[in-house]
């Protein structure tokens, strides 16, 4: 491996570490409390904000932050005022999002560069000021679990009790959907707007088939996002295919075997 | 014994010409009930008639579209309401990542908690309601592993750790077993010589048994100072309910009314 090839994969490793990290600790929270739609649909209104960076001349992953955080806070607060079905309403964000973003990248003259990195991520590629800003919102959320743990967890349970508890139910809400926009935007570069779903959601199925316990599913969803973006990394460098792409393989390959050992162990049990 | 009598009169709650709704869509309309220390109150209705909108508006989660709800001030310990609430258990996702005792002691959580961990104190008498309860040997496993009726008593426990003044339950016996439902009326009973208690249930023949008094809801609200149920009574209020009779077989008579 040449120096420049051992650059590019110290820089992978550091952004799997970090993409494990924080999809880990964000994945347990969107799944234990089942706003994985959600998370759907703010990930896809994003590549508008992609469309407009091309478009407009700045950095793509700023206008997909501006996309993400709005649509997050969007359906934040329509979801409880607006009488549109909940899930209907984020169908609409979801298309629409992708409808912009696909006018704005066809409005924009000549070839639009890394456009496939986007939407299918391409880990080897990270840049250093992906890999800073990916830093510092693990910093932010590692720090945030760490001090509000037993809130977060009290809202997530059961959202109407807190409420009478008179605790600030809603800016817990509202910090904690804009970390799901930041987290799934940041890692976009990692894994593209097709994939990102997958790291916040497969790590998390393989830990629920070992626990049931909150802070553990972090943990192992962290360590199973890691060793499956490893083993992604590794396939993507032997047989030369898109880095995201293995990962996600990598990881579901890893829930089937799992899935399958504990099935078989439950049947040789009878 | 005069005195003690007089204890029973202090008014914990009032609620003073209450209209709430969702939106456009008014559910209650010009309600007004005095919650006393003691009470034992069981809140009766059809399906839709209010009875969890009455709830949700006592325990603040709907504002008042008019009218009032006055907390006394033996009420008010800080900055909450000392009530503690049973919601109905399909609000709970039973499949929630979250133990026993952790649920129990969300019941502790408060605004001077968020970041400050739970008194030791407090954490001692969580641990002592799990041992009346029953459930102290489990306080480890998730949700997912137990019963209907050993979630509900993890419920209880979370709305009773709080030393609440008035405890507000919202059909706690469904999805429970016969068994269960009995132990938790008299552990009802026994925690009213303390504390104010206002009950929703379908079931009328339980109802009738335990509780001191009945709120009849139907968009309205028709308070019974007794517990006596007739038939006259229900058909003057439009509140078809089942009645269950305990013989030999467990079966239900339902009352139907012409609308």
């Amino acid at each position: 491996m040449s120096l420049l090839a051992m650059n590019f994969f110290r820089n992978a490793l550091l952004a799997s570490l970090l993409a494990s990290i924080t999809c880990g600790i964000i994945g347990t929270y969107i799944v234990s409390r089942r706003i994985v739609f959600i998370s759907g649909g703010i990930t896809h209104a994003s590549f508008g904000g992609i469309g407009m960076g091309y478009y407009m001349g700045f950095d793509p992953i700023l206008g997909a932050v501006m996309f993400g955080i709005f649509s997050a806070l969007g359906i934040e607060f329509f979801t409880r005022k607006a009488d549109l079905r909940e899930d209907s309403a984020i169908a609409m964000l979801w298309a629409l999002g992708m409808a912009l973003g696909i006018i704005f990248i066809f409005l924009t003259p000549g070839y639009a560069p890394n456009l496939m990195s986007y939407l299918f991520g391409n880990i080897l590629t990270v840049s250093l000021t992906d890999l800073m800003l990916l830093s510092g919102l693990t910093v932010v959320i590692v720090a945030f679990f760490l001090l509000f743990y037993r809130m977060i967890l009290f809202i997530s349970f059961d959202e109407e009790f807190a409420l009478t508890n008179n605790t600030p139910v809603r800016l817990f809400n509202m910090i904690l959907i804009c970390l799901v926009a930041l987290t799934i935007v940041l890692n976009i570069r990692v894994v593209g707007i097709i994939l990102v779903m997958s790291l916040l959601t497969i790590p998390q199925a393989i830990s629920n088939l070992f626990t049931r316990y909150f802070h553990k599913m972090i943990f192992l969803s962290i360590f199973f996002g890691f060793v499956g973006s490893m083993a992604g990394l590794i396939f993507s460098y032997l047989y030369d295919i898109p880095s995201g792409a293995a990962i996600i393989f990598s990881l579901i390959l890893m829930y089937g075997v799992i899935k399958l050992y504990f099935v078989g162990h439950k049947a040789l049990a009878k | 014994m005069m005195l003690q009598d007089l204890t029973y009169l202090v008014p914990l709650i009032d609620i003073r010409h209450l209209t709430v709704g969702y939106d456009e869509n008014i559910i209650l309309t010009d309600v007004s009930l005095t919650i006393h220390d003691h009470d034992f109150i069981g809140v009766i209705g059809p399906n839709g008639g209010g009875k969890t909108t009455l709830l949700k508006a006592i325990l603040g989660l709907l504002k008042p579209l008019h009218g009032e709800v006055i907390f006394h001030g033996c009420m008010t310990e800080g900055n909450h309401h000392r009530i503690g609430y049973l919601p109905q258990i399909n609000n709970i996702d039973r499949k929630f990542p979250i133990s026993v005792s952790e649920v129990v002691n969300s019941g502790l959580m408060s605004k001077k908690r968020i970041i400050k961990s739970y008194d030791p104190k407090d954490l001692a008498y969580a641990g002592e309601l799990m041992n009346q309860m029953g459930i102290y040997g489990i306080r480890n496993k998730a949700i997912g592993e137990l019963s209907g009726g050993q979630i509900q008593r993890a419920l209880l426990c979370r709305a009773l750790v709080n030393q609440p003044k008035l405890l507000v339950l919202d059909e706690p016996n469904t999805y429970v077993d016969n068994r269960f439902e009995k132990e938790l009326y008299e552990k009802l009973r026994k925690l009213n010589e303390k504390i104010a208690i206002l009950l929703v249930s379908h079931d009328l023949g339980t109802i009738s048994t335990y509780v001191k008094s009945i709120a009849c809801v139907n968009h309205s609200l028709h308070y019974h100072p007794g517990n006596k149920i007739t038939p006259e009574l229900m058909e003057a209020y439009e509140c078809p309910i089942q009645i269950i009779t305990h013989g030999k077989i467990p079966h239900t008579v339902l009352h139907q009314h012409d609308q």
